[in-house]
């Protein structure tokens, strides 16, 4: 392995991170410059982002020692088939959406341009920091710097977002603290901090209440820090009130990485057999996802709101995920790896669209959205493609994870779940047709159809459309090419023993 | 030994964690109970407070001494850890820019709906 594929571990975080010092300085000076200092920072995070991954595939997993120090005494950096991926995932979207906030922002929050930069890298390196590490106390600061940037950036937004954010700052830190604790009962038994190294000491262990208890808190912690349902209450109001650019960011991205924690713990700390046969953990989250699924699905169909609605959406969606990860068997995991990719472009995708819509028409009731792909029909189509994917119609992405996610029901025998992921099916289109029907159709309601006052509505600015539409067309390509990604990567992403 | 004696004295042999389980609840339920929101955030103090605390006792060792080399000094095990006192020195930083943002975000909801009770910011939302 040559130097610089072992410094990309480590550059992948450092380059973003010092990137949001120098917007500040530069920024101080050339306000223009606080768009471009970020979009490379991101750019040369996804080159990193890249080259590791295609490293992992050909040679397999990097350790990135910082500082020289051995593990399990040092922080170690660890990139693995998984985490390579994540890392990709996480790049690609951000780098997208980085491209669509300059015009939205430059609307929105003018006069704050260079410090929503700086804290926007802080939230992207909070972000990267947590998928390489591997360290479970690392991983905490990690997650921490992350939630106190996303805080921060909700809280800058319309009407009723500091308190949004307000709200995400108590569920968000019991959170983070109650993965603390799980780090610290873990500690107690073992004296380690390292995740590999946890691996290896706790199988003895499996016994112990302390082990068990460090579970739980683990557990919770990571379903309050993503929002499973019915912990999921601080999410709507922060995707809904935070900034367009802010939650197109952070709403296809934030909860994933999330759900990357809950992976790791639950199948690299923890051995798979402890939380299938040892404690039925596994089985559990996968009924509260079930739940979730139906939960946040009706809760989407009863909202006006465009970007409430999706947010609700997010809960369903996080559902999958968490249902995938909780049938513990390979299609299962495999349907959860590929919704993590594909619902990171869906949301993106969606988030940006309802980011356009009120940059043009400062509208987000989707009563209000006659006819409007006369104005705008790319973002429309974008629109579109978006909501089939997300009901799940082939050949977009999201028809594959769904099918790979009903396969593993079907493996481990569970009837219920593969109602429920059809009956969610049903529901999506439901509140997506909904939307369909409102853009394209004429739908007898006067008295909504005038124009907003102001600038004319027509389609957005470039910069704007163009990681729309790459968005869009990146949901076709991934549902086309979803075969080469999972026996390419994901099959190689999943824990021993499966 | 007696039964109740046997249960005082295991009360009190872990009393370190009875201490840090009570500060939590307390910090749980203003978290969750009061309306106001500074005591929230007050709440959410005492909380992360009670886990620092957490660590730190469980870094103590009975008649260990100061993790710091000297010449002719104890074995190792004597020395009490202090890794977990050097993690809370990374969460009382973590606390304390929590408590930044979250203050700066309540001078924004007061500057805002000039109050800081749940309920009445929820009244002029709608």
């Amino acid at each position: 392995m040559n130097t610089l594929q072992t410094q990309a571990v480590i550059l992948i975080i450092l380059i973003p991170l010092m990137s949001s010092y120098a917007i500040p300085l530069f920024g101080w000076r050339w306000k223009g410059s606080a768009f471009f200092i970020a979009l490379t920072a991101i750019g040369a995070s996804l080159v990193c982002s890249l080259i590791l991954l295609a490293t992992v595939l050909t040679k397999g997993t990097i350790h990135y020692h910082l500082g020289g120090w051995l593990p399990p005494w040092g922080i170690e950096y660890v990139i693995d088939p998984l985490n390579g991926f994540v890392a990709v995932v996480v790049c690609i979207i951000s780098f997208l959406v980085t491209i669509s906030s300059k015009e939205s922002v430059e609307k929105e929050l003018p006069e704050k341009k260079v410090r929503f930069y700086t804290i926007y890298l802080l939230l992207f390196t909070g972000l990267m920091g947590i998928v390489v590490t591997g360290d479970v106390f690392n991983l905490y600061v990690f997650l921490e710097i992350a939630s106190l940037a996303a805080y921060a950036l909700i809280a800058i937004g319309e009407d009723g977002a500091p308190l949004a954010s307000f709200n995400y700052i108590i569920m968000g830190t019991i959170g983070a603290c109650f993965y603390l604790l799980g780090v610290g009962y873990l500690y107690i038994v073992t004296g380690s901090l390292n995740m590999a190294d946890l691996a290896k000491l706790l199988p003895p262990l499996y016994d112990s209440k302390v082990v068990l208890i460090a579970l739980a808190f683990f557990l919770i912690g990571t379903a309050i820090k993503m929002g499973l349902f019915p912990l999921h209450v601080w999410l709507p109001d922060a995707y809904t009130y935070a900034p367009s650019a802010v939650s197109s960011f952070i709403a296809p991205l934030m909860t994933k990485v999330m759900a990357y924690i809950l992976i790791r713990i639950l199948f690299t700390v923890f051995k798979p057999s402890y939380v299938i046969e040892v404690v039925p953990v596994a089985s559990i989250l996968s009924w509260i996802a079930a739940v979730a699924i139906i939960a946040g699905s009706i809760l989407a169909l009863a909202q006006r709101d465009l970007k409430r609605m999706l947010a609700y959406s997010s809960v369903s969606q996080i559902g999958y995920i968490v249902l995938g990860i909780g049938l513990a068997n390979k299609m299962g995991l495999i349907g959860a790896y590929l919704h993590i990719l594909n619902h990171a472009f869906m949301k993106g995708c969606l988030f940006s669209v309802a980011g356009a819509l009120m940059y043009r028409t400062g509208r987000r009731n989707i009563f209000q959205l006659h006819t409007i792909h006369r104005k705008m029909p790319f973002t429309m189509g974008a629109l579109v493609i978006g909501a089939l994917s997300m009901i799940g119609i082939p050949p977009t992405a999201g028809f594959f994870s769904k099918w790979y996610l009903i396969l593993g029901s079907i493996e481990a025998q569970n009837w219920v779940f593969v109602a429920v992921i059809l009956a969610s099916s049903l529901l999506n289109a439901l509140y997506f047709f909904r939307v369909i029907e409102n853009v394209y159709f004429e739908v007898s309601q006067g008295g909504l159809k005038e124009e907003p006052v102001g600038d004319p509505v027509r389609e957005v600015p470039l910069s704007m459309l163009t990681p729309i539409i790459l968005l869009a067309a990146g949901i076709l390509l991934l549902g086309l090419y979803n075969e080469r990604i999972i026996s390419g990567i994901l099959v190689l992403a999943l824990p021993r023993g499966f | 030994m007696k039964p109740e004696e046997k249960m005082v004295d295991y009360l009190i042999s872990k009393y370190n964690y009875w201490v840090y389980i009570f500060l939590m609840m307390l910090g749980f339920y203003a978290m969750m109970g009061k309306r106001n929101l500074v005591k929230k955030l007050i709440g959410m103090n005492i909380f992360q407070t009670a886990i620092i605390l957490y660590y730190i006792s469980i870094g103590v060792k009975k008649g260990g001494t100061l993790p710091i080399f000297m010449e002719g000094a104890p074995r190792a095990a004597d020395y009490i850890n202090p890794l977990p006192h050097v993690l809370m020195l990374t969460a009382i930083v973590v606390s304390v820019s929590t408590t930044g943002v979250a203050l700066a975000v309540l001078l924004m909801i007061y500057r805002r709906y000039k109050t800081l009770e749940e309920n009445e910011i929820l009244k002029s939302i709608r």
